[in-house]
């Protein structure tokens, strides 16, 4: 039987996962996207897994409502990287560093 | 019996949506008139903040709606105002860049009024889901914001920048979130208020320390600042103005709801997270801010610095520690905008420079600039009686009262070491040799800097109303 603690382990490993592919990450900026993907994902494995184990219906609602923004979120972000590649004409992580930081 | 759905009383959020329809008015307006739109739309974005304004004073009523996910009370109606003044003089600041630059578009008006209403949606956020859903609309607004610029190479990097840790950090406070709702079963603040009472788990705890994770990257503190001095030197400095200003604002309101009324029961251990990231960053934005030669840069340590000093009033949790962060923002909103004003003026052979050097002799070339920046930076640096020293004032106070004594002395040291800083700028002004002058100041600019300079240097003429309003808004929050 699969219980709560499983379901939270596994979201703990891809939320880890993916804040490590943010950081540790030295090739290209749509890893990164990638990875906040996965961070969001395994928010919402939390809640729904939250939600079932509490038979209660809000923590699928939230979940929707996180995929809602993370479909914008991923629109926006894709569009700044598409002008950012106009301008540099590369989207390697080592390459964003016109300033110093 | 069957369950019926009732439409949730829409009269607490006029503002709100005036906002929300004007801008989309706005977007179709621009989309078929064309560029040409642009100063026209700007026109009618400010006069839609200033009815926002005056929808939050005198209409609506206090209470709270869509299931108590939306609340509106004196502490929301006080934190609105301020955010749609900031909002507006943002835009209003823009004006002048907008035409010297060439950089008439007609999305960067709406864009703020869409970040405004996300503002105005997280003050007014009594619940985890409309707590998220505020925070987004305003980030993804201001993500394009700082990329606004977008054949600028500069421009671009601080948009993508911003976006990912912007969303790293909206992680964070997702999975902060689903923990809080996980261990408490509610997203309510004042039903997690009321299942905390009964003791906390040790789950509930890693939640709330994500979801301050979280919020202390929307208002940069430290350790979560990283993305501030970038993002302030790459973004177009209107865009700047704006960011320093309102958001920290909206997001500080944010962080007083979330650990006043949510976390209330266990204050002891959000009390701890609020001291340390106050410390952190007041000592950052002391000796960070040292070395800077980019005045944009300068002006994020310093944004991160009065961050620090605003948290030792909430670290206190008390009611008056509130009040003295609500008075601690109305003071820093007008230094900011004026400091910015000056900023957006510093401007040679039709280029922006943003070199602190070329500030230098000042006094000389443009006399009440100089007079305006100085009094502001003296203020920033905290010195009496202008209006910066009252804002200290107030939060150290509220730190002593609540014996956090280590964390007031801390506070007045960095404002010691912090105070270099802005007296340098001031040494550069009226000691160093003239360089050639600045081009002439637009009006709307000039109307910026006497506003906040007249309010910084005769803060004590409006202390009293001020305070009892703030002391108002901090009432409803206990």
């Amino acid at each position: 039987m699969i219980g709560l603690g499983q379901y939270l382990t596994v979201a703990a490993v891809l939320f880890t996962l993916g804040v490590f592919g943010i950081f540790l990450n030295r090739k290209n900026v749509i890893i990164i996207l990638m990875s906040i993907e996965l961070v969001l994902l395994a928010v919402n494995i939390n809640l729904v897994a939250f939600s079932a184990f509490l038979g209660d219906l809000v923590g699928q609602i939230f979940a929707l409502l996180v995929l809602t923004v993370a479909a914008a979120e991923a629109a926006i972000g894709l569009a700044i990287l598409v002008v950012f590649f106009r301008n540099r004409g590369s989207i390697a992580v080592e390459d964003i560093n016109m300033m110093k930081g | 019996m069957p369950e019926v759905i009732m439409m949730p009383t829409l009269t607490p959020l006029l503002a709100e949506l005036v906002l929300a329809l004007g801008a989309l008015g706005l977007l179709m307006f621009g989309v078929f008139a064309g560029e040409r739109s642009a100063p026209t739309v700007t026109g009618v974005s400010i006069g839609l903040l200033g009815l926002a304004v005056l929808l939050v004073l005198f209409a609506g009523g206090d209470g709270t709606t869509f299931n108590g996910a939306f609340i509106q009370d004196s502490f929301a109606r006080f934190m609105k105002v301020l955010t749609l003044i900031a909002s507006g003089f943002a835009i209003a600041m823009s004006v002048g860049y907008a035409r010297l630059a060439g950089f008439q578009r007609f999305e960067y008006p709406i864009l703020i009024v869409l970040a405004t209403l996300g503002m105005l949606l997280m003050i007014s956020a009594n619940d985890l889901i409309s707590l998220y859903l505020g925070l987004e609309l305003q980030s993804l607004a201001i993500y394009v914001l700082a990329a606004i610029h977008r054949d600028s190479i500069r421009s671009t990097e601080a948009g993508l920048k911003y976006f990912v840790l912007g969303a790293l950090s909206s992680g964070m406070l997702l999975y902060g979130s689903s923990l809080v709702y996980g261990f408490t079963g509610h997203t309510n603040f004042i039903e997690i208020a009321n299942v905390l009472a009964d003791g906390r788990s040790t789950g509930l705890v890693i939640g709330l320390v994500f979801v301050m994770a979280g919020l202390a990257f929307k208002i940069s503190a430290v350790p979560f600042h990283m993305w501030t001095p970038d993002v302030y030197e790459g973004a177009p400095t209107p865009v700047t103005a704006f960011l320093a200003a309102a958001p920290k604002l909206a997001a500080m309101a944010l962080t007083i709801r979330v650990v006043t009324e949510a976390f209330a029961p266990i204050s002891m251990d959000w009390q701890q997270i609020v001291a340390f990231v106050s410390i952190a960053s007041m000592v950052l934005g002391a000796f960070a801010a040292i070395g800077q030669r980019n005045i944009k840069r300068l002006m994020a340590y310093s944004s991160i610095g009065h961050m620090g000093y605003a948290l030792v009033g909430l670290a206190a949790g008390t009611e008056l520690g509130v009040q003295s962060v609500i008075v601690y923002l109305v003071i820093y909103v007008p230094m900011t905008l004026g400091a910015f004003a000056c900023i957006l003026s510093m401007r040679r052979q039709e280029h922006m420079v943003e070199d602190i050097e070329s500030l230098a002799g000042l006094s000389r070339t443009q006399p009440m600039t100089a007079f305006m920046l100085g009094a502001i930076m003296f203020s920033l640096a905290g010195i009496p009686p202008l209006a910066g020293f009252f804002a200290k004032y107030y939060v150290f106070l509220a730190a002593i009262e609540a014996n956090l004594y280590w964390l007031a002395v801390i506070g007045v040291v960095m404002s010691v070491v912090g105070a270099f800083y802005y007296l340098r700028i001031v040494k550069l002004m009226y000691f160093d040799e003239a360089e050639a002058s600045f081009e002439r100041m637009p009006g709307e600019l000039k109307a910026v800097l006497v506003l906040s300079g007249a309010f910084v240097v005769a803060f004590l003429v409006f202390a009293s109303p001020i305070i009892n309003a703030a002391g108002t808004a901090a009432a409803s929050l206990f």
